[in-house]
């Protein structure tokens, strides 16, 4: 049971268990923002992640690579708990956010705290201006002044502010791919998450529009946390201060980018970033 | 190489009677296209002689009344007056009472199957539903007499009266047979419609939207109300005009709860009279041509309104289905 | 905030549970209506009411016998000239029409379908009762026949058009031309599909009262040949249930009974057919 997490307080990053990780290193004296260990995830019989622990630090984007089906997308989605709209699917062990246990809070509360972004831009069937309000409203912002410059603080902060200023009240489906995606960026960070996790977010666009969204990244990790799925190991090169190699649901590998990428220390990595597989 | 040259002429006889076979079989497909074309626009034959049917047996009356017949409310057989206002009243007012009680049941209901219930029951759930819809309407009409009728004369009927008598809606006396007990068994009838198309619609909404609203904090209802709804709201309303167009054409049901009775009140519980109602109960008996015709038009009306309804039901259901397919 | 959030997560539970009652309603009236009518027709059916005459008013016992031949004999014309009609027509659609064509075709197949049944019994008088100076068994089964076209018309389309592709391509590139290809493979692959189809229109247009009204009309006795009036059930059920006759409302019921678990019946096998067909092919 859950239950068990609340005498774990886990604060030292490695445990006689912690099979591929390391001391977790190139933290840059930054503190753990989500700390896991030993999470085991499961949809249905089928175990899909097997004892992960890793450590995600405060104000720097980690990366997760992988093949498809490693499990990475899981895990991203055990941080908000969005994998809760998938019937029969559980996570045991531990995730830690700000030491607040992320498996039993209050599942509303921790997705203000963990934003996220997904692979396939959803705007909602509304206008632009609503879209990114539609988190400051449910979250009980009514005065419509205050609410007005919230919309604008974050359509700037996703760079979409100027290529939107005069359609805020048009239908968000009269975007372009990668302006709809920099509107979920921009809705997701209305709320001012703590954290903002990535599913892919740029698959589905133009090397324009992935471009216009790492440089993004960039500028977001001063204000928030970035964890990014991606299967585009450049992108996790470009972008990312610490990596993480999943493969076959277990995490092989997690450090420092320069590391992962020049000198890893498991074949099995080494084997996927030189393309030997995947 | 004889076996060779024998070869190759049986390959030249073949070809030259692959030929003509080829040409036998593409007017073989010529066939099958002209006879099951014919078969397919008999459907719209139908339709046409149906449209002209109607025009030509209605001609009578709309000659004598013209557009009068739609807003006088005399009807009365003996002296050849034909107004037929009292029955597009109860038409509209039944069904708008209907629509009423049964677009929030079952909107709600189609949520609860597309949102909420693991799939398994919402399967078994919406197949039972969708039973409803089997039900032939003379039984619904039989159990409206006998069960709501009664139930709605000595409980329902009285307690509107006691707590919402100061409406117009809730006044005078309770009969029992009117305008409710139509509107709530059209209620009960069209239900089936709206919860299955309408659960369609939403469980066509692509799992993105519900999970960018939730992964905004959202609870499960406000994901589903603010997102999920809109975005089928299209084949919701679609569904909302078929369950209308049903319930304006309904006929035995209506016919045997309505009270049947030409009038106009303001009060749900007098008794009224509907389009349909009227021609099933006086078809048989119009003697003379006026009257015969006259009750063809008000047929005519109601396939005019039914078919406007439906042909809009049917875009938007079909607008709703493309759009599921071309938004990602 | 936080009574903010208390308030948001009451709203969530009783919205999600009122859009549970919502379906409870719908599914406890179904469960209503059959457990009524089973308690309150069951006790009035008997051998009698299934073979006998309906006798006159005042003399109780009787039963529907002619009804139920009736309804067998006018559903009997109804699928002898709305099947084929609509097989034929939903091969066309599925197969051979071309776009715009089949476009319209399906559109007023759909709003043909949505036409008032009563509406299309008023066609029915006017084309076939008038002209033949009286009600008869033929003009009630060719009314119910135009209920059934549509029906069946967009069903057979529809899952002819679930037959895959590959099929036809298999069929065709061995040679076979189309509508051989159609016959032997595609038909053959949706029959079950299309049974399904035939099967549900039928338990529709079996309950139809309002286009039998002035169409087959009724009858106390038995109806001989296609060319007299007919007694059918819904009808009689309709007629019974509006008499003052207690006996009468009795038969009703019991009547209704035999209808409604016929129509169930036919719904019910209809999707037993379809599903057992989805699990064996599921792969």
């Amino acid at each position: 049971m859950r239950s068990l997490a609340n005498f774990t307080v886990m604060t030292t990053p490695s445990h006689p268990f912690a099979p591929h990780t390391e001391e977790t290193p190139g933290s840059g004296g930054n503190a753990a923002k989500i700390s896991v260990s030993h999470l085991n995830f499961f949809y249905g019989a089928k175990q899909a992640l097997h004892d992960i622990s890793l450590k995600v630090a405060q104000n720097k984007v980690t990366a997760l690579i992988g093949p498809s089906g490693c499990g990475k997308t899981t895990f991203l989605r055990t941080l908000n708990r969005m994998y809760e709209t998938v019937p029969r699917a559980r996570a045991e062990g531990e995730v830690l956010l700000d030491g607040e246990d992320v498996l039993t809070m209050e599942a509303a509360r921790l997705r203000r705290r963990v934003g996220m972004v997904f692979q396939r831009s959803n705007p909602f069937p509304k206008t632009i201006f609503d879209n990114v309000a539609y988190g400051l409203r449910i979250n009980g912002w009514d005065q419509s002044r205050k609410l007005h410059e919230l919309v604008e603080a974050s359509l700037r902060r996703a760079a979409l502010w100027d290529e939107v200023k005069d359609q805020l009240h048009k239908s968000a489906y009269a975007l372009s791919g990668g302006q709809q995606q920099r509107l979920c960026i921009a809705r997701a960070l209305a709320i001012d998450p703590e954290v903002l996790l990535l599913d892919e977010p740029c698959s589905a666009l133009d090397p324009i529009a992935t471009g216009k969204i790492e440089e993004l990244l960039f500028e977001l990790k001063d204000q928030c946390t970035l964890v990014i799925v991606t299967h585009n190991m450049q992108q996790a090169a470009r972008v990312a201060d610490e990596t993480g190699f999943f493969l076959m649901g277990r995490l092989i590998e997690f450090n420092v980018t320069k590391i992962i990428f020049q000198t890893p220390a498991k074949k099995e990595t080494e084997d996927y970033i030189t393309g030997r597989f995947g | 190489m004889p076996a060779y040259q024998t070869s190759l002429t049986q390959i030249a006889r073949r070809r030259t009677h692959a030929g003509k076979f080829l040409e036998r079989l593409r007017s073989g497909d010529e066939i099958a296209h002209m006879v099951t074309l014919a078969f397919a626009a008999s459907v719209l034959l139908i339709t046409f002689l149906l449209v002209v049917e109607l025009g030509r047996h209605s001609a009578a009356s709309w000659h004598e009344f013209g557009w009068r017949f739609l807003v006088t409310s005399v009807w009365d057989p003996v002296f050849g007056e034909f107004g037929a206002l009292p029955f597009i009243y109860g038409t509209v007012v039944t069904s708008a009472v209907a629509l009423i009680i049964a677009v929030p049941i079952g909107v709600g209901a189609a949520i609860f199957l597309a949102e909420l219930a693991p799939p398994l029951l919402s399967i078994s759930l919406t197949f039972v539903i969708e039973l409803l819809a089997a039900v032939p309407s003379v039984v619904y009409g039989l159990l409206g007499i006998f069960v709501l009728v009664p139930l709605l004369r000595s409980y329902v009927e009285p307690f509107l009266q006691s707590t919402l008598g100061f409406l117009p809606f809730f006044q005078g006396p309770a009969y029992g047979v009117g305008f409710l007990a139509a509107g709530v068994v059209l209620a009960i009838m069209v239900l089936p419609f709206i919860i299955s198309i309408s659960r369609e619609a939403l469980l066509a909404v692509p799992m993105e939207q519900r999970e960018g609203a939730l992964a905004l904090g959202s609870t499960r209802w406000e994901a589903t109300w603010d997102v999920v709804a809109p975005y089928a709201r299209t084949g919701i309303l679609g569904s909302i005009f078929l369950a209308l167009a049903r319930a304006l054409g309904e006929t035995m049901a209506v016919t045997m709860v309505i009270g049947n009775d030409p009038k106009i009140s303001s009060s749900l519980f007098a008794p009224g009279y509907t389009i349909a109602a009227v021609i099933a109960n006086e078809f048989t008996e119009a003697t003379d041509d006026l009257y015969l015709s006259a009750l063809v038009e008000l047929g005519l009306v109601l396939f005019l309104v039914t078919i406007i309804i439906n042909a809009l039901a049917r875009l938007m259901i079909l607008a709703t289905t493309r759009r599921g397919t071309e938004h990602p | 905030m936080s009574a903010r959030t208390h308030r948001r997560n009451l709203i969530n539970v009783i919205m999600l549970g009122l859009t549970g009652l919502c379906t409870l309603a719908a599914v406890a009236v179904l469960f209503f209506i059959l457990g009524y009518l089973v308690w309150n027709g069951g006790r009035y059916i008997d051998w009698d009411f299934l073979t006998q005459l309906p006798r006159p008013v005042g003399e109780s016992g009787g039963g529907m016998a002619n009804a139920i031949v009736g309804s067998g004999k006018l559903l009997l014309v109804a699928a002898l000239a709305g099947i084929p009609v609509g097989f034929i027509g939903g091969v066309y659609l599925a197969e051979f029409g071309g776009k715009t064509f089949t476009f319209v075709v399906r559109y007023t197949a759909d709003l043909l379908n949505g036409v008032p049944s009563i509406v299309i019994g008023i066609f029915a008088y006017t084309v076939l009762v008038l002209p033949m100076q009286h009600f008869s068994t033929l003009a009630g089964g060719l009314a119910l026949a135009v209920i059934l076209i549509p029906i069946v018309l967009r069903s057979t389309e529809d899952f002819l058009r679930a037959v895959p592709q590959t099929l036809r391509e298999g069929a065709l590139a061995l040679g076979a031309p189309r509508w051989k290809a159609v016959i032997t493979v595609v038909i053959p692959a949706a029959m079950r599909g299309i049974a399904t189809g035939v099967l549900l229109s039928l338990a529709r247009v079996a309950g139809e009262t309002a286009p039998l009204l002035f169409t087959s009309f009724s009858n106390r006795f038995w109806s001989h040949g296609w060319n007299e009036p007919t007694a059918s059930l819904p009808v009689m059920i309709f007629t019974y249930a509006i008499s003052p006759y207690d006996e009468w409302r009795r038969q009703a019921w019991a009547a209704a009974l035999v209808l409604l678990v016929l129509v169930l019946f036919a719904n019910i096998g209809a999707r037993l057919i379809l599903s057992r067909k989805s699990l064996s092919r599921g792969f």
